[in-house]
């Protein structure tokens, strides 16, 4: 498994503002090493994101986002206590799924 | 959204603001503004994360972890260790920064090879260990001022030291450390230039490192800061964690004394 994703939740009323920072090189596919080959692409493909064990939101990635990358989005329903579970599967079929507690 | 589509968003908006002489953003707002947007969900944190797992884990020849090293505060006291550094040892017998500390902990209680360490490349290998131990010493400081001791005798010793160190002008530019940090209100292209004769202020210069540089999304130390200053003059390398970088931490480290640190930071 890759390295670990920071995730926090705070819920604010109905909504829960999810922030989640994933550690990754995010290789697009067109930078060159100093020999001149083309680093070949490995960045994250697919996000998705549960409440609960539902899943709330997915997204599919490809080479813009960059390095390390941080990302933030709101929930409804959620409440203090309940798991929010960030799962993300990269181009070469790594994967990395953690767990955060609503705050 | 994610964070490159933050990035673009901003830069559309600050581009799309009309040049009114009242109303303009002076550049060092803008990137003020930039950066607290980046601070959410700063990179250091994974590298924070990384050491914190590092001094845990059971590591080298010795097969002991590093929560028994002496940063300054007593054995595996990490929490306000950070800004006390550099500092004198009494085991070592003399002066040293977080990083060298860090050496002689990895060498002493788990058997690793530090004199390799030190010649192996920034980012590579154990380096890449050395800046997440880093992140997460100094984050374990976080908030509090920068508080050097300068009790005793070879810690004033290095504090000159790293005075003449610092005013010293070399190499084929004969620059010093202060022809960029030893006057108010300095800056190169868009980087402003801490005055690093006096204290700059909470969460300047020496308060501010390690940092996670996002335009090479690597984790500086203050140790590979110091190596690129002198890169940038045009002077031979330092060597890892050597006598001059500690010196050169003392006299910023002392000059800086009640400076909030904010490490581990971000940079642009």
């Amino acid at each position: 498994m890759a390295d670990p994703m920071r995730i926090r939740a705070q819920a604010a009323g109905d909504k829960t503002t999810v922030r989640v920072l994933m550690a990754h090189e995010m290789e697009s596919g067109q930078r060159k090493d100093s020999a001149g080959k083309t680093i070949p692409a490995w960045h994250i493909s697919e996000v998705s994101a549960s409440l609960n064990g539902k899943v709330v939101m997915t997204a599919e990635w490809g080479p813009s986002v960059s390095k390390n990358p941080f990302l933030q989005f709101t929930i409804k329903g959620a409440k203090a206590g309940d798991k929010v579970a960030v799962n993300w599967t990269d181009n070469k079929g790594d994967k990395r799924t953690d767990e955060a507690t609503v705050s | 959204m994610t964070g490159s589509r933050w990035v673009w968003a901003l830069a559309c908006g600050m581009a799309a603001v009309p040049t009114l002489a009242l109303a303009q953003k002076s550049a060092a707002d803008g990137i003020a503004e930039y950066r607290a947007l980046l601070a959410d969900g700063n990179p250091a944190d994974l590298f924070e994360a990384k050491g914190e797992g590092l001094w845990k884990q059971k590591r080298g020849p010795k097969n002991q972890s590093l929560e028994r090293c002496d940063l300054g505060k007593g054995p595996g006291i990490v929490k306000g260790a950070f800004v006390e550094l550099p500092r004198w040892f009494a085991d070592t017998g003399r002066v040293q920064d977080l990083e060298s500390r860090l050496l002689s902990c990895m060498s002493t209680l788990q058997g690793l090879d530090t004199d390799a360490i030190a010649k192996t490349a920034f980012g590579k290998g154990e380096q890449a260990n050395m800046e997440a131990l880093a992140a997460y010493v100094s984050a374990e400081s976080k908030g509090l001022r920068m508080n050097l001791p300068q009790g005793h005798l070879e810690e004033r010793r290095m504090f000159e030291l790293g005075k003449r160190a610092f005013f010293f002008r070399g190499g084929p530019m004969d620059f010093s450390c202060a022809s960029c940090h030893a006057e108010e209100g300095k800056r190169i292209r868009l980087q402003d230039l801490p005055n690093l004769t006096k204290n700059p202020g909470d969460g300047i210069g020496f308060a501010a490192w390690p940092a996670y540089r996002v335009s090479s999304g690597e984790l500086w130390s203050m140790q590979r800061r110091l190596n690129d200053c002198y890169r940038q003059q045009r002077f031979p390398y330092p060597g890892y964690a050597s006598d001059v970088t500690v010196a050169l931490g003392v006299y910023m480290g002392v000059n800086a004394k009640g400076a909030e640190s904010v490490a581990p930071a971000i940079k642009r």
